[in-house]
């Protein structure tokens, strides 16, 4: 078959329909739907506030984790979101209660902004009892329903699939809802990843497939892994229109999630979001730091940090350095109550090792 | 007061390190997230951040000290407006890991011996294929349930690869009868992920073969998931399709994955034999809050047999008797049990009164049904058509060294296909796959009668 040029999209074959003369015809460049061009979100006030307390709440919790990790108290793998906080803060503030977040396993900050309680986060990276999952699935899989957070996955690129399905079911269910399926610059090469693309490019799935582009695969730079590194224009096969953004700059994520939101919302389909971001910590806590320089992390955090980044707006917004220090002491607070709590309670019942496995008896 | 140092741990197995160097001296100031020193340890060099924000009050652990104890004191901080004086550093105390008592599973105790159900076929019947018992099965469940969906390829236009989902696009539409790209990884993970969104997907392999580009999404995102949220995420799915070997399709495509899924914990694995149970099992497995593996064959697809006319469930987990027998207990599954009922008549001719039990279920398995039965024929030859190693035949042979080794008479026999992939050439497939001749001379044995 002869391809020239722009390509038509193959058409059915209807009566008449000549298979030689429609491949050699030129077709009209198609323009694809995509969404608004985004403006970075002017907040009043209270969404400042919201947002920054939303930020540091993830920054000292995760500071905590990594402490109460160095203490022994937290076991396995532990994946920190240090540094990546404006990503998940500026979309999911844009979220109402009908959508639902999955992400893989770097989970406690998509979670906090959930509205899980710290409590039994910290708990469940502490495997007790009252940890979310009961002490049974520790800091990579964790779920809440009734928060619409379905996890949590340990499986690099599982959560992507997995997202469509609840957009699935969200258009199935025609409840008005979206998805919005996190996953990194690594996951991003993974094969399901493009599966799960084509079906909801095909099917106008409400999904909204956010990369966060954090620059390194576990150890592995962006360069050294990925031959396109433009993540927002991995969709562009599958004809799905993509973004990107800031990540480092939470107003400015916010902006562009509500133009993705608005346009996934309106029944067009799926957005690919990248958001250009950063870890500060290691991939895990067993993270050996010989892959970038100490000057690298160093020149990101003095620059680029999305905390101190939303201190201006803050400061124009007339919040006071009081409220700030205000905000500061609560949120040390209730970290504090949260690894407490995680100390403390107690490990699971030796019988719950049985309990679970099945929902139903047979 | 100040905020003691501990040296971290870099590893939940790490037990002491060396304090490399310190980036800090005492007096300097800190904010969170500053590196305060370099821990080693044989396996990885850490750098250690600061949590709060401070003033380095004393440093108690030189830089270059080996061998420096998880949970040492090896600096403090001190916040603002608190006095940096020097504090004595407390010895670390040692951590005690209590070792929990082993708990006793909750069906360790013997197994409870059972008869396996029979087929009450009493009432009005139809004549139905497999395959069609299968359709009515699906289309029953969609009527009752909206949420119930069927996906896979070709399983809407093209009216099923085998023809399982016949007529079901007419019925219920496209939204609910979804034809896929060629995928499986892709959708089988969509249909996972629809299911934990509240649906209840049914996912259609063309055959099981193609099912292990997708085997991550049915292992670790639907059987884990119940027991990784505390039991608070469901995934009721149903993924189907012919297992097993076709005929002259060569390797790739004809395998049983029986005991694949049936190994797996939070599984729920059936494969049924005749149409009657394809229909009853298959309902229960849509209704089942569990993810479910539904095993049939495409061999048996067009086989008929009498199926009770209106609602017909069958419980999951109950083994069926397919014909008592006093002698001597073959027990099978799938394909295998029409060879086990072949088998029997022939033996039934030489005076061997063989029970064929159906297992129907393989995860959970009724161990109970078997162990009854060995306990009245106290012999036991287990016919599977897959391969002999780490089977459900290798299965059924622990159970009965388990916990019926007191009811044994003689070796417990398996008869499977032979150990290799399956061969193309008519003749060497045919020496390949379990055969009624090689069961019949199996049980010969197991009753002294070879």
């Amino acid at each position: 078959m002869l391809l020239i040029g722009v390509v038509p999209i193959l058409p059915r074959i209807e009566e008449g329909f000549h298979l030689a003369k429609a491949a050699t015809k030129k077709a009209p460049t198609e323009q694809l739907a995509k969404p608004a061009e985004p403006k970075r979100h002017s907040a009043n006030r209270d969404e400042l506030l919201k947002i920054y307390r939303e930020m540091l709440l993830i920054r000292r919790f995760e500071e905590k984790a990594g402490q109460l990790y160095g203490l022994g108290l937290i076991g396995g793998f532990c994946h920190l979101y240090i540094g990546q906080e404006a990503v998940a803060a500026g979309i999911q503030t844009a979220l109402t209660d009908k959508d639902s977040v999955i992400t893989g396993y770097r989970d406690h900050g998509h979670m906090l902004l959930c509205g899980i309680d710290p409590k039994v986060v910290m708990a469940e990276l502490t495997g007790r009892e009252a940890g979310i999952s009961r002490g049974k699935g520790g800091s990579m899989h964790m779920f809440s329903v009734d928060h619409k957070f379905y996890g949590g996955h340990g499986i690099v690129g599982a959560q992507v699939p997995l997202g469509a399905g609840l957009a699935f079911a969200h258009k199935y269910n025609e409840d008005g809802g979206i998805c919005v399926a996190y996953f990194g610059d690594g996951a991003a090469n993974q094969g399901q990843v493009y599966e799960a693309f084509n079906m909801a490019a095909l099917w106008k799935l409400p999904i909204i497939f956010v990369v966060e582009n954090n620059r390194y695969a576990m150890g592995t730079a962006v360069d050294r892994s990925s031959a396109e590194t433009h993540f927002w224009r991995r969709g562009e096969a599958f004809r799905i229109p993509g973004m990107v953004c800031n990540g480092m700059d939470v107003l400015e994520v916010r902006g562009a999630a509500q133009a993705a939101i608005d346009f996934v919302r309106a029944g067009n389909g799926p957005v690919v979001f990248e958001a250009q971001t950063y870890r500060y910590r290691g991939h895990s806590m067993s993270d050996p730091a010989k892959y970038r320089s100490r000057e690298e992390v160093q020149q990101v955090r003095e620059k680029s940090d999305p905390i101190e980044g939303l201190k201006h707006d803050l400061e124009t917004a007339g919040i006071t350095e009081e409220e700030l220090k205000a905000i500061d002491k609560e949120i040390r607070s209730i970290v504090n109550e949260a690894a407490d709590f995680a100390e403390t309670s107690p490990e699971p019942d030796p019988s719950e090792l049985y309990t679970d496995v099945l929902v139903e008896r047979y | 007061m100040a905020t003691e140092l501990k040296m971290p741990a870099l590893s939940p197995t790490m037990e002491e390190g060396t304090l490399a160097k310190w980036l800090v001296k005492a007096g300097d100031t800190v904010r969170s997230g500053d590196i305060l020193a370099e821990i080693e340890t044989d396996k990885a060099t850490m750098e250690f951040e600061a949590v709060d924000e401070g003033t380095v009050g004393e440093i108690l652990i030189a830089e270059g000290t080996d061998n420096v104890k998880v949970g040492t004191v090896i600096a403090t901080i001190v916040s603002e407006g608190e006095s940096a004086a020097p504090k004595a550093a407390p010895a670390p105390t040692p951590k005690v890991v209590a070792q929990p008592a082993p708990v006793a599973a909750p069906q360790a105790a013997a197994p409870v011996l059972a008869p396996a159900s029979t087929s009450d076929l009493s009432g009005e019947t139809q004549r139905l294929t497999v395959r069609e018992a299968l359709r009515d099965a699906m289309a029953e469940e969609m009527r009752a349930d909206p949420r119930v969906f069927v996906m896979g390829e070709e399983v809407a236009e093209y009216q099923g690869a085998y023809k399982v989902t016949q007529g079901l696009l007419d019925e219920f539409g496209a939204k609910r009868v979804i034809d896929t790209p060629i995928t499986e990884y892709g959708f089988a993970g969509i249909g996972t992920g629809a299911a934990m969104g509240g649906l209840r997907p049914i996912v259609e392999f063309m055959t099981f073969n193609f099912a292990m580009q997708a085997i991550d999404h049915i292992i670790n995102s639907a059987a884990k998931t119940n027991y990784m949220s505390g039991g608070q995420m469901r995934c009721p799915i149903v993924f189907r399709g012919p297992n097993g070997a076709a005929s002259r399709v060569g390797a790739q495509h004809s395998q049983n994955y029986a005991p694949w899924y049936a190994s797996v914990p939070g599984l729920v694995v059936i494969a049924p034999y005749d149409a009657a149970d394809a229909k009853g099992l298959l309902k229960a497995a849509i209704r089942s809050q569990d993810p479910v593996v539904f095993l049939e064959n495409e061999l048996v697809y067009g086989r008929s047999f009498d199926v009770p006319v209106g609602e017909h469930i069958v419980p999951i987990g109950k083994a069926r008797t397919m014909r008592p027998g006093k002698d001597v207990t073959i027990v099978s599954y799938s394909i295998g049990v029409g060879l086990a009922l072949e088998a029997a008549e022939a033996l039934a001719g030489e005076g061997i009164d063989a029970e064929v039990i159906d297992l129907r279920t393989l995860r959970p398995l009724d161990k109970g049904a078997v162990l009854e039965s060995l306990s009245r024929t106290n012999r036991l030859v287990i016919v599977e058509e897959g391969w002999p190693s780490c089977s459900i035949a290798s299965e059924i042979m622990a159970i009965a060294m388990e916990d019926g080794f007191d009811y044994l008479d003689a070796p417990v026999a398996r008869v499977t296909n032979v150990d290799v992939p399956l061969p193309y050439a008519n003749n060497l497939e045919k020496l390949a796959l379990v055969t009624t001749a090689s069961v019949i001379e199996a049980v010969r044995k197991a009753c002294y009668r070879a």
